[in-house]
């Protein structure tokens, strides 16, 4: 078994159970916890495609800024365990569990139909995951215009959060 | 070298994004629903990279920033819905906020 393979078995294996963690435990912190988890085995995954740069973005936006903000939340709420659903609620599971399957055979069927990429692509990737060509790309004219509007949209999320927990609009 | 065929990459994101999907779908506290959304757009953004690299293109891992960057606005935004309901109604259960419901 050749040493690539190794690791994405190991990681894709911390990244599965580590995201069955958050939806079958009922303490929202653990829950969180294991969401770290799943964003640092997929840094790790994101390394085994040579792509560097998304990886340690990863670590810093995901596990490094959202998470903090989740945490903060559960802790500033004082959430304790989740009760079991009411019994007329027990029906919505089911119909959810059912529904999420037929997507993943949906999913599977189209990944049966995926048209397998050229090889030729493969040698460019040690140079496509550095942080020069993603920078390179990120403000050629392709790019730029939708980079510029995302800051907008932070700048929308920034006010937005401010309105929202403010306790009287006046 | 990437020596993997990608469709382990892809089949491992679709494992993640169901489960996802089941969290949303079958949880009732809106934190944990928020924290299965991150999941799913986790999971599509293993899928652009890995098409990124496979296809030596870079608009993929131009998108999952962009993704990430619109991810962090979703998370001040709900979480700050999220603590205005808590103010509200003292609870964060989904089910139980139904005052739109007929």
């Amino acid at each position: 078994m050749s040493l690539d393979l190794t690791f994405f078995i190991i990681l894709a294996i911390m990244a599965a159970v580590s995201a069955l963690m958050v939806i079958l435990r009922k303490n929202p912190i653990t829950s969180a916890m294991s969401l770290v988890l799943h964003f640092v085995s997929l840094a790790g995954l994101y390394l085994t495609l040579h792509a560097q740069f998304m990886a340690v973005i990863q670590m810093l936006v995901y596990a490094g800024a959202i998470m903090v903000l989740v945490v903060f939340v559960i802790m500033l709420l004082n959430l304790g365990r989740e009760e079991k659903m009411a019994v007329r609620q027990s029906a919505r599971a089911a119909i959810g569990i059912g529904a999420s399957m037929v997507l993943g055979a949906l999913l599977i069927w189209g990944l049966t139909q995926v048209m397998r990429p050229v090889a030729a692509g493969s040698s460019q990737a040690m140079v496509n995951g550095q942080i020069a060509s993603v920078g390179k790309a990120l403000f050629s004219t392709a790019y730029v215009f939708p980079f510029e509007m995302v800051s907008l949209v932070l700048l929308a999320a920034a006010v937005g959060a401010v309105v929202l927990t403010k306790r009287n609009l006046k | 070298m990437l020596t993997l065929p990608i469709e382990y990459y892809l089949t491992l994101s679709a494992v993640i994004f169901i489960i996802g999907t089941i969290g949303v779908l079958t949880r009732r506290n809106a934190i944990i629903i928020f924290m299965c959304i991150e999941l799913m757009l986790n999971s599509v953004n293993l899928t652009l990279v890995a098409f990124s690299q496979y296809m030596g293109d870079m608009a993929g891992q131009i998108m999952v920033l962009l993704v990430m960057t619109v991810a962090a606005a979703e998370a001040a935004v709900g979480l700050a819905i999220v603590l205005a309901l808590f103010r509200n109604k003292q609870t964060v259960y989904v089910d139980e906020v139904n005052v739109l419901k007929w």
